[in-house]
């Protein structure tokens, strides 16, 4: 039987064992800061998420759709030219590019989509920033029999348009979000209006480890499974744990999934990547650790984009994914106790990042994981060759292309405009 | 010593009467404007003011009430202009104000220091949409030592024990909300709005006002039948935006809240 293969760790790794206090806090960050209307659903969620976790047969079909539809488990690629090149650590790749709908999104929606069953939920809302986790959420839902709306702001719309053709082949319906930023803030926004009105039938998928307890634990410990194969094939792989651990953080999924397979690994570095826009100094961009504060949005207590008066501020990033305001309670509390580290890569290091890994590897990274990848390069370089990097690439580029042309990028016929073409030695 | 809401609701009762709340955002269109409008709700017979702090993701308000707050932070309002705002008309109105907000905005300028500032000011009552009595433990104690009421929102979906839990901690009055979803007017009441007052009266003496959907003076006399008050808000935040470039804005704003006492 496939969920008992004894080479797939079973789905969610240390599923309860690293839970938030009663009321959903991870050291000061979390917590359930909705409207009194969503009080008694967001509570509901949490008794069902609670008793799902600890049922075995829930635990299986999960497992089996992420070995069976998914593709799980993902393979870890060691980026054996990229690694030559830098001189540093040796770079291996998470590969959740490879999971079916090409992202980690996957792993959280199928998740839910099963928990909406179980609590008898037909219809699921979902919000989207780069398509992804709207793919991943519609995908589900057709595989599930579920009615599935999104909701995706209007400029993301118009930046990962290739996303929104894929949700609507898969039969979702697809809204536009005008209000405000018109990127993922407001379409959580708006998804959680959608909620708050209809709530009888109505599930709410929310798609990273953001928002009212329990969707911060829940999302991470969908996620964990990546963490927990990625342990294992890191061992298999070098005959070692890697020195650092580097994901990009958004809302942070990717970060806290991977990350949660090493956090009890204490010398284990685990560095996330923010989105650094055009520059920090420009304030254009969505590194909350490098110049947010203490906040609420969204329904949870975290570190936040925001202005003097307590109004969210407009952030930037060539990466729909990361363009957002709030990081996700859990990492605040990382940060706080020291275990993880947070920095930020540009949008031209990430583009800069890209075109490497595309010509070097034979990779279209999403531009989300490119900030990953920028990074870690960093880190390697600084390395000795014995040493071990984990990336976790949390998606593929198919969707950004659009983005990289409008850069001038794939243009040249011949290789990448641009790029450092005779910087990898040969 | 009563508080001013406290006052209100209990000359209601001796009255035999019907409340009427209005809602509109402070600073909308601006603040001069919102100014004089606070004055002519009061004017027009408003018995408590409730007055939104502008703020840029307002997530359980719909589209019109969206839009005012865009309006008034395009004007440059924010929370606190609201209190400066109330501060300013506090003397000219009889009616008890209530601040009616986010969390965000409180959390931003420090619990502390926006309770001495509302205190100041005047407001009577502060209603926070996104703090439920979970998250309001310490925020709560220092409203209510300002002399202050805290106002919690109920809602059809909230159990029996978080009404009691809300009455114990709630002073003033406690807000019914007539439907599940967000602000906005409808062309009815709500059909669950009775059983909720119904529940909440069964559980406390405390004045209940309804709101969410309400925008007729007969919406009003429905719910003087089972409630102490009813709540305009999105109806009435129309009336302003689509009066807001008329002289006769304030006019026009009282002639709609005198329409609604008729009923």
């Amino acid at each position: 039987m496939t969920t008992m293969d004894a080479t797939v760790p079973p789905a969610g790794g240390s599923v309860g064992l690293r839970d938030p206090d009663a009321r959903g806090y991870f050291g000061a960050y979390g917590g359930r800061f909705v409207p009194e209307t969503l009080v008694a659903p967001v509570e509901e969620l949490g008794t069902a998420y609670f008793a799902a976790r600890s049922d075995r047969a829930f635990q299986d079909e999960l497992t089996s759709l992420l070995n069976r539809y998914v593709g799980r488990p993902t393979p870890v690629s060691e980026a054996v030219r990229w690694s030559t090149q830098l001189g540093g650590a040796r770079l291996l790749l998470k590969r959740e590019d490879l999971a079916h709908t090409g992202a980690h999104k996957i792993n959280n929606a199928l998740g839910q989509a099963l928990l909406a069953v179980r609590m008898g939920k037909r219809r699921v809302v979902a919000e989207t920033g780069a398509g992804q986790h709207g793919v991943a959420t519609a995908t589900a839902c057709a595989l599930l029999d579920l009615v599935c709306e999104v909701y995706m702001g209007a400029e993301d719309m118009e930046r990962q348009a290739l996303n929104v053709v894929r949700m609507r082949l898969l039969g979702a319906r697809v809204t536009p979000v005008d209000a405000g930023s018109r990127t993922l803030k407001d379409a959580i926004n708006e998804a959680m209006r959608d909620w708050v009105t209809n709530i009888q039938d109505t599930y709410y998928l929310l798609g990273s480890v953001l928002g009212p307890h329990p969707y911060p634990l829940m999302v991470r410990e969908f996620q964990s499974v990546i963490g927990a194969e990625a342990r294992q094939q890191v061992l298999a792989l070098a005959g070692r744990l890697p020195t650092a651990v580097v994901a990009c953080v958004g809302g942070g999924s990717n970060a806290l999934g991977i990350f949660d397979g090493f956090v009890n690994d204490r010398h284990v570095r685990l560095i996330g990547v923010e989105a650094g826009g055009d520059a920090i100094v420009s304030g254009r961009h969505a590194a909350r650790f490098a110049t947010g504060t203490v906040g609420v949005l969204q329904g949870t207590r975290t570190v936040i984009l925001q202005d003097a008066h307590g109004n969210i501020e407009p952030t930037h990033s060539v990466s729909a994914g990361l363009d957002y305001a709030a990081v996700g309670p859990e990492h605040a509390w990382l940060r706080d106790m020291g275990r993880a580290e947070y920095t930020s890569v540009s949008d031209d290091q990430a583009l800069e990042a890209f075109q490497r890994v595309a010509r070097l590897e034979g990779i279209l990274p999403a531009l989300e994981s490119a900030h990953a990848l920028a990074h870690a390069g960093e880190v390697a370089l600084a390395l000795g060759r014995d040493e071990v990097v984990l990336v976790n690439l949390s998606g593929r580029g198919d969707k950004d292309v659009e983005i990289l042309q409008a850069r001038g990028l794939g243009t040249s016929p011949v290789g990448v405009a641009g790029a450092p073409q005779r910087e990898d030695g040969t | 010593m009563t508080s001013r809401i406290a006052d209100v609701f209990a000359r209601l009762r001796a009255d035999h009467r019907t409340g009427l709340v209005t809602f509109v955002t402070g600073g909308d269109p601006d603040a001069a404007r919102s100014a004089e409008i606070l004055r002519g709700l009061d004017r027009a017979g408003a018995d408590v003011l409730e007055v939104g702090v502008p703020y840029s993701d307002p997530l359980a308000d719909g589209p019109v009430i969206q839009r005012a707050s865009e309006r008034a932070l395009a004007a440059g309002g924010n929370l606190s202009r609201t209190l400066d705002l109330i501060e300013q008309v506090r003397a000219d109105v009889q009616a008890a104000v209530v601040v009616f907000t986010y969390v965000n905005p409180i959390f931003k300028m420090g619990t502390d220091a926006f309770v001495a500032r509302a205190a100041a000011a005047g407001v009577d009552g502060v209603l926070v949409l996104d703090l439920p009595i979970e998250e309001a433990g310490p925020f709560r104690q220092t409203v209510v030592n300002a002399g202050i009421d805290p106002i919690f929102l109920l809602s059809p979906t909230t159990t029996d024990t978080r009404i009691r839990t809300a009455a114990e901690l709630g002073r003033g009055f406690l807000y019914g909300i007539s439907r599940l979803g967000v602000t906005g007017a409808r062309a009815e009441v709500a059909s669950g709005a009775r059983a909720l007052v119904e529940r909440i009266r069964a559980l406390t003496a405390l004045p209940i006002a309804v709101g969410f959907g309400l925008s007729r003076p007969e919406h009003v006399r429905q719910v003087g039948e089972w409630a102490d008050a009813a709540v305009v808000g999105s109806a009435l935040v129309d009336v302003i935006a689509r009066a807001a470039d008329s002289p006769d804005l304030v006019a026009t704003v009282e002639r709609y809240v005198a329409e609604l006492k008729t009923g």
